[in-house]
């Protein structure tokens, strides 16, 4: 679906990303971890095209997506940033409606079938009780769910979200990330997140993408990231690791490290976050 | 709709009311039946002139504010920040110093002087694509560089400055047939253009991450909106001088009233801008007759009180009620 090759970022001057490569596959959620600052959310950066790569090459079905035209990609492709803005008044039916701007002509008329799939983002995800309500005077889970059903609202194949989670108390949080899971189950749609939260991490992904240092450090399946190693080396943590028999992923829970050095993982620049 | 009609209406009183007061009866009878008398030179070759063009300039100067503050999502932006108002008043003082018996220079020298300093300071806040903050920044860098450099040259040539305080305030006096021909075929291609943006404009509101997932050219939609303010401020500048204040209230008064999306803002805040323009040159003429005064001076005495208003109570009000 999505590929990446030899991707090498920075902000002014400064290394963030460093030769990276990997593949994103259909149908599949794959969740990017890292400590703070490591370049995940800078990825999703280069993949919505907001800030150009330095040099390597993103392909969305084998097509560069800095040569495509941005509609086309548009309709293939939705993301999510981290904390989105908004203008005061705008309602969030108004917000859904805006999901539909790839597939308008330049009179920017709304068709009977961009108002029928607009119900059905709205419908998808819960928020018909709220679709007049003003963005900015919903809670952090209704205005997570607005924000998603405009991505919805573009029909992509392609789901990317960063951090979907923050800010969000537990309950939206699983709320959110069922969405997540059901949009992935039920409409196929493929997903690539960052999230913080690495036992959701390994609870809804199919494949985890481990960055550290300006380099991607490992990845695979849940269960084959979740290991004492792998967390002692990136996060600095050490860990005891559980089986989640239910939802069949590894679970873990950090253990007191008496020798951690808070200033080992210190970086002097942007955090990722 | 309301808007319409206050236009109308404002353009009615102000070519009603002046020197002469003329009966607004009659102001309709010199528009549209009689060909000759006084009240139609009066009303015809006067005042209708003027009102269209201060007019036209409210139109030009609050649009431009309006995109100026979407594209920098900046409340503070409007023409006088990009620095068109600066290189306008730059290009008009070194005219009127080389060339001071050349009247009909003024206007195309400070279009010219207008649209090179936002080509400048667009280039020189570009890096790896346009941030608005740093545009902003780089406006009031330049600004207060062309302002010394125009206090420099009137030191030293006061004598050949008179007509600058117009300029530098804003004027409409003596306004005639040929400004308003020279200015409108700008504000309707202004207009139009601005028209055709405004739902592109709506989009950057939700910020360039979003703007990029929704298929939007984010870099070539700010460029084309930047122009498009430039080319209707200098427009407006080049005709009636360096006049503040109308280019960012109005966008908020009509953001207060409509709300913030842009496909009604636009055409609001041009009819709003329009008839407070109007109104403004109409207080101006009349106020301390048969003495006039530059309309700016009125537009700031209004609007700064006005503006505060605004910021202070006005805003909060509004957001209760919604």
């Amino acid at each position: 679906m999505l590929k990446i090759n030899n991707l090498t970022m920075g902000y002014e001057g400064i290394r963030i990303l460093d030769n990276i490569s990997f593949e994103v596959e259909k149908n599949k959620i794959t969740t990017l971890i890292g400590p703070n600052g490591c370049g995940k959310s800078t990825i999703l950066k280069a993949l919505s095209r907001a800030k150009k790569p330095e040099s390597g090459e993103i392909l969305l079905e084998s097509e560069d997506i800095y040569k495509v035209n941005e509609k086309t990609i548009a309709k293939i492709m939705s993301i999510l940033p981290q904390s989105p803005k908004v203008p005061d008044d705008f309602s969030a039916r108004d917000l859904v409606g805006y999901g539909r701007y790839p597939y308008m002509n330049w009179m920017g008329r709304l068709t009977k079938k961009d108002y029928d799939i607009i119900d059905w983002a709205i419908k998808e995800t819960k928020i018909e009780s709220l679709q007049h309500r003003q963005v900015s005077t919903m809670s952090g889970g209704e205005r997570q769910r607005a924000w998603i059903a405009m991505a919805l609202a573009q029909q992509p194949q392609l789901l990317l979200l960063d951090e979907p989670t923050t800010y969000l108390d537990i309950c939206h949080q699983f709320e959110v990330l069922e969405l997540v899971e059901r949009l992935n189950k039920e409409m196929d749609i493929t997903v690539v997140m960052v999230l913080h939260d690495l036992n959701q991490a390994a609870r809804y992904s199919d494949k985890i993408i481990v960055v550290k240092d300006e380099k991607i450090y490992k990845e695979g399946k849940p269960e084959e990231i979740i290991n004492k190693k792998l967390l002692e080396e990136v996060f600095d943590i050490r860990v005891k690791i559980f089986k989640d028999e239910d939802n069949d992923c590894p679970y873990f829970l950090p253990i007191k490290n008496k020798e951690r050095n808070i200033y080992k993982n210190k970086r002097p620049f942007e955090k990722c976050s | 709709m309301i808007f319409a009609f206050a236009a109308v209406a404002a353009f009615l009183i102000s070519s009603s009311i002046g020197a002469l007061k003329i009966s607004l009866t009659d102001v309709l009878r010199a528009i549209f039946i009689e060909k000759e008398g006084l009240n139609r030179s009066i009303i015809w070759k006067i005042r209708v002139p003027r009102t269209l063009v201060a007019g036209a300039v409210g139109i030009c100067l609050s649009l431009s504010g309006g995109i100026l503050q979407g594209v920098m999502r900046n409340p503070l932006a409007s023409p006088n920040i990009i620095g068109v108002s600066s290189g306008a008043g730059l290009a008009a003082t070194i005219t009127l110093v080389l060339f001071p018996s050349y009247d009909y220079l003024l206007t195309p020298a400070a279009f010219v002087g207008a649209f090179a300093t936002t080509i400048i300071i667009y280039f020189l806040s570009w890096k790896d694509g346009i941030k608005p903050l740093r545009m902003v920044l780089s406006g009031i860098a330049i600004s207060s560089f062309i302002g010394a450099i125009i206090n420099t040259i009137l030191i030293f040539f006061p004598d050949r400055v008179q007509n600058t305080l117009g300029f530098t305030v804003g004027s409409l006096a003596a306004r005639t047939w040929i400004h308003f021909k020279l200015l409108w075929p700008y504000a309707l291609v202004g207009f139009i253009l601005t028209m055709i943006m405004s739902r592109k404009l709506n989009i950057l509101m939700l910020g360039d991450e979003i703007a990029g997932s929704l298929g939007l050219n984010i870099e070539r939609t700010r460029m084309i909106l930047i122009i498009c303010a430039s080319l209707l401020a200098a427009s407006a500048v080049s005709v009636v001088g360096m006049l503040g204040f109308v280019g960012l209230i109005v966008p908020h008064i009509t953001r207060i009233i409509i709300g913030s999306d842009y496909r009604y803002l636009f055409p609001a805040s041009a009819l709003l801008g329009a008839s407070i323009m109007m109104i403004c040159d109409t207080i101006a003429r009349t106020i301390v007759e048969p003495i006039e005064l530059p309309v700016g001076i009125i537009m700031a005495a209004v609007g700064a009180p006005f503006f505060l208003y605004l910021l202070r109570g006005g805003f909060k009000k509004h957001v209760k009620n919604k």
